[in-house]
């Protein structure tokens, strides 16, 4: 494949993958407001459009028509910079994660993939590691000791279960001899998913996970009773709603990285069984990763609205003494398991 | 080969230009009327007191300095992981006894760090 031609179908990917991102943000927010408020016995969002339907495009056309306020006891560069860095990580991280598996169409082979890298899993650990600064740097800027307080809290949160998070990961790719995203979905092939094969790394990753999008029940940084806002108390307009959406763009990307390391990616067991067409086999095992993925994403907001919110000392005691140990247990567990197999 | 690295890089040069656009976009469309109380920082409609840039707890620095040497931890384990299952084809049991001697020596580390209080949080 020429340069050229690498480029300009690796831009629509991107457009592509940009514009579904931006539009499941939208319908994220409005479907975790209508789960809140199944939840919470309430109606919810109805007033804009059919069953509140259109409330995400309003809601951002409000905030694009704020009033952009920078507080006098800010650091404008770091304000402004804070927001842009999650943006960035948010629509950055999914470039490697495969929706589907590579197919050939007009005698050539196409793939669900941006960028196909074999140090793949590597790039997300690192730009979700890069997420971090977005957090630190707004809490610090804003100058404004509800936000330093969340700020602080949530960078201790955070490097504290990246290191679970990093044990249940080598876990996978000692199954998988590889840190390539499509190579990790084909060693799950049929029923040897992940979350049978390491069920303690399921858990440990899933905890993890919750940990690293700020979600409930590890919300700390943004623990409304005690913090106001946490983070971005003082950020407004856009600069929020930047936040804001990397925040749900976060809780998508965890979900495909759920799916994909735990749950077979797009796999679905017995499928060659059915004998059918190659193109049915792409269309059903793409359908397979999205309803894992809208599965995962449903449980991220069950949770939510279920369980009450740790304690700090309590979020830093699961981190450090239980699921750290327990992530070393899976690590061994599996590598044993790679023996006898 | 180095050229399937070109669409990380198309990747990032999209998101920067959009999180930029996404950022300034509203100091176009929005209004302009700061006042000095709206520039205020909020503190529940208080006055602020005192400043921002105080002390930390030391605790934090503790854990940040568990974190590096834990994280380094993990990156040593993931070229043993990728490779495992080829070594162990060619070299053996040892090959897991390797990794298992690091790994205990590291949490002998983890144990003292704990028994002097490092992730107490109280």
């Amino acid at each position: 494949m020429g340069i050229l031609e690498l480029i300009i179908v690796s831009l629509i990917k991107i457009i592509v993958i940009a514009v579904v991102m931006l539009l499941t943000v939208s319908y994220l927010v409005y479907f975790e407001r209508k789960i809140a408020a199944w939840a919470q016995n309430r109606i919810g969002p109805n007033r804009v459009g059919p069953a509140g339907i259109f409330q995400p495009f309003a809601d951002v056309l409000k905030l694009l028509l704020k009033e952009d306020i920078v507080p006098t006891a800010a650091n404008k560069q770091m304000h402004t910079l804070a927001p842009m860095i999650a943006l960035f990580v948010a629509f950055s991280t999914f470039a490697v994660l495969p929706v589907g598996p590579s197919f050939t169409a007009f005698g050539k082979v196409f793939s669900f993939v941006v960028a196909d890298v074999n140090i793949g899993i590597l790039y997300v650990l690192a730009l979700t590691s890069v997420g971090v600064y977005a957090i630190t740097f707004s809490g610090w800027s804003s100058g404004s000791k509800y936000s330093l307080l969340g700020g602080i809290r949530s960078s201790a949160q955070m490097i504290s279960y990246e290191i679970s998070m990093g044990f249940s990961v080598a876990g996978v790719i000692l199954l998988a001899e590889s840190l390539r995203p499509i190579a990790i979905v084909n060693a799950q092939s049929g029923w040897m998913w992940n979350i049978i094969l390491q069920p303690i790394g399921f858990i440990t990753f899933l905890v993890s996970a919750f940990a690293e999008t700020n979600r409930l029940p590890f919300d700390l940084p943004e623990a409304e009773p005690e913090l106001v806002g946490g983070y971005h108390t003082e950020y407004s307009s856009m600069k929020f709603a930047a936040f804001f959406l990397s925040e749900y763009a976060n809780m998508i990307i965890s979900s495909a990285l759920i799916v994909t390391l735990y749950l077979g990616g797009w796999q679905i067991p017995y499928l060659e069984l059915l004998n059918l067409s190659a193109g049915w086999v792409v269309i059903l095992q793409v359908g397979a990763f999205i309803f894992k993925l809208v599965f995962i994403m449903f449980f991220f907001i069950w949770v939510r609205w279920s369980i009450p919110r740790f304690r700090y000392d309590q979020l830093m005691n699961i981190g450090w003494k239980v699921m750290f140990p327990l992530s070393l247990l899976n690590l061994l567990w599996v590598a044993i398991l790679a023996m006898i197999l | 080969m180095l050229i399937e690295y070109l669409p990380i890089f198309l990747v990032f040069g999209f998101a920067i230009i959009f999180a930029i656009a996404t950022v300034f976009s509203s100091t176009i469309f929005g209004p302009k009327r700061p006042t000095s109380e709206k520039l205020s920082t909020y503190e529940s409609g208080m006055k602020p007191i005192g400043t921002t840039h105080d002390r930390v707890s030391v605790k934090y620095y503790i854990v940040a300095m568990l974190f590096i040497i834990f994280d380094l931890e993990v990156i040593f384990v993931y070229p043993w992981a990728v490779q495992f299952k080829r070594l162990y084809a060619e070299l053996g049991i040892s090959i897991f006894f390797s990794m298992l001697l690091f790994l205990v020596v590291f949490e002998i580390g983890f144990l003292y760090a704990y028994k002097k209080g490092g992730f107490k949080w109280d």
